[in-house]
């Protein structure tokens, strides 16, 4: 990777887009595509090359390198491409002049603008979090600091068993730290799973011999002994802690778009084109609040699917090539210490619809289909790896299931066959 | 001309061998459950149906890849994984709607048809012409592209 990471504090460009993550780097490759001769202007903000944030639980297990995060892999990929790759934190949005404003005070001029500004992690109202033993997981940077301090043996916290939390826990589990959980909520991945998933996962990492705390809170974080710290709980309990790493969810970064104008609610809102309220600007990824394929209305799904299906459409209504988006469909895959779960779409059901469950509690096997119709709006599975992308397939095309309804309700795990058959000539 | 793989379910006769080469060309093993291609039986309708990756434009597993682990094989379309870059995230195995793309346990890798680079065991094994290596102009294709098409997202226009 030789692209520069130099400041690039003024300029102007046709397309200048900030954030170098998926979203930002699938963008600026399909502009370049559509718009073979335009200037590109890719800003990131970490003093890294563009990398995945879903790649840094490998990075923790050893599993891959730094560069084995890194978004693409070939040296001089960007500027093979003429996209200039500048560093710069964004911090205001000038819709008037179309400009950009970057922390050192320069800016950026802008044809069009896209905002894939990420997210960051929430910092709960703990006492105690300033800690220096306290860290995210979230950046690369965040990753280096929980490699020094997850050493084999060492003691662990883990605020927050949610969906990020539990891709944390795979690779702490894989450090061979003592690990302790602490989760709000009445179950493991309670905004992804239902109760019977969440308790196989629960008893499957309990069975690994992580302690797994549901229903439980984090008071305060105190000094304990020696280097550690001591995380006290709401259930009386205190948990010695050399490390203790926060994934209480993430939230869009739009705090910048503050006196900009732009329409903002959970996230930036953007219309089927990805376009925000101002015609020249657009948002993808986690900071986009975009059309919602399950409920019709506008949410952010910040999943790695969604992120390159928002950056790719939205470029290629930068470049004047209509393009719409039929809406995201939040979806998610899981490893806990070796235990494999999903979950698609309304996986809680929907009203006026129908379920089936098949639960195998001794196999940890488990899978949920919830039906409006005859058609598959939402879909669960833990211990399940084979052909689970059909379940987007189905609910993402609202395939009419036809006789094919009755029969996944009698054997929920028909999905393939019911794909197969509903897709092909049979 | 890029060949493609071409399925006509009606010739085929459920006798698995496409399953078994695909599993020992690829895994090393005679074992169906770890091959790229898979032949659904529906006793109902009396029917077998071959069933594997049409190698899509849209290339969902490739643009969901987070670590540029999917890429096209130039000579022939295929979207190939690459073992080293893969860190078995599984994001490509939720994001093709087509179901093609599988994990591995034994490996900590995905697994997906790669037209075995440009001789495809599956068509070579299967006795009864049900499973062919075509022109990708094969009016066959057209059908699962048209699928395909129906499966974007919605982008209208490609870049």
């Amino acid at each position: 990777m030789s692209d520069t990471l130099g400041s690039g504090s003024a300029g102007s460009a046709a397309h200048v887009i900030v954030g170098a993550g998926p979203a930002g780097v699938v963008a600026a490759e399909t502009l370049r595509k559509a718009d073979p001769d335009a200037a590109i202007v890719l800003i990131g903000n970490e003093g890294e090359p563009p990398y995945a944030r879903m790649a840094i639980p490998y990075f923790l297990t050893g599993n891959i390198d730094e560069q084995g995060t890194y978004l693409r892999k070939q040296a001089g990929h960007y500027e093979r491409l003429n996209i200039r790759y500048v560093q710069g934190a964004v911090t205001g949005v000038d819709t008037a002049a179309k400009t950009v404003t970057l922390a050192d005070g320069g800016t950026w001029g802008y044809g069009k603008l896209l905002l894939a500004t990420g997210a960051h992690p929430i910092r709960p109202p703990i006492p105690g979090l300033d800690r220096p033993q306290v860290h995210h997981c979230w950046t690369l940077a965040d990753a280096r600091r929980i490699v020094e301090l997850a050493t084999p043996g060492s003691h662990v916290v883990l605020l927050g068993a949610g969906f990020i939390g539990c891709i944390i826990l795979e690779s702490l589990f894989e450090r061979q730290v003592s690990l302790n959980v602490i989760e709000m909520g009445d179950r493991m991945v309670p905004r992804m799973m239902d109760e019977n998933a969440g308790g196989l996962i629960k008893r499957w990492c309990e069975g690994k011999g992580i302690a797994v705390h549901t229903s439980t809170r984090v008071t305060e974080v105190r000094d304990g002994d020696g280097e550690e710290l001591a995380v006290a709980l709401d259930n009386g309990q205190v948990v010695p802690a050399h490390l203790l790493v926060v994934a209480a969810g993430v939230r869009s970064n739009t705090e910048f778009l503050a006196g900009s104008g732009l329409k903002v609610d959970q996230g930036i809102l953007v219309d089927d084109t990805l376009r925000t309220s101002d015609p020249d600007v657009y948002a993808a990824g986690d900071c986009a609040q975009g059309p919602d394929l399950s409920t019709g209305g506008y949410s952010v799904h910040a999943v790695q699917p969604t992120s390159v299906d928002h950056g790719r459409i939205a470029a290629l209504n930068m470049a004047g090539r209509e393009a719409r988006y039929k809406g995201s469909l939040i979806m998610n895959v899981l490893d806990t210490a070796g235990l494999i779960s999903c979950s698609f779409g309304s996986w809680d059901g929907v009203e006026g619809g129908e379920s089936v469950t098949l639960l195998d509690d001794p196999a940890y096997r488990y899978t949920r289909l919830e039906f409006k119709g005859d058609v598959l709006v939402g879909a669960q599975c833990v211990g399940r790896t084979d052909h689970i992308g059909a379940l987007r397939g189905l609910i993402q095309n609202k395939v009419a299931l036809g006789p094919w309804k009755e029969r996944l309700r009698h054997d929920p795990n028909r999905i393939m066959d019911a794909y197969v058959a509903t897709s092909q000539v049979v | 001309m890029q060949k493609s793989l071409n399925i006509d379910p009606g010739k085929c006769t459920g006798c698995l061998q496409c399953e078994l080469a695909c599993s020992y060309d690829n895994e090393g093993v005679f074992n169906p459950s770890k091959s790229r291609i898979k032949v659904f039986n529906f006793e109902t309708e009396g029917r077998f149906v071959p069933y594997t990756c049409t190698q899509c434009d849209e290339a969902w597993c490739m643009h969901a890849c987070p670590v540029d682990a999917i890429s096209v094989d130039a000579a022939t379309g295929a979207k190939v994984v690459s073992d080293a870059l893969c860190v078995g995230c599984k994001v490509c195995t939720i994001a093709c709607p087509f179901g093609t793309v599988n994990y591995n346990t034994a490996t900590g890798k995905v697994i997906k048809c790669d037209l075995c680079g440009g001789a495809p065991e599956c068509a070579k094994a299967c006795p009864t012409d049900a499973i062919t290596f075509v022109d990708a102009n094969w009016t066959g294709l057209e059908k699962m592209r048209a699928w395909a098409a129906r499966t974007d997202s919605g982008a209208t226009a490609s870049a």
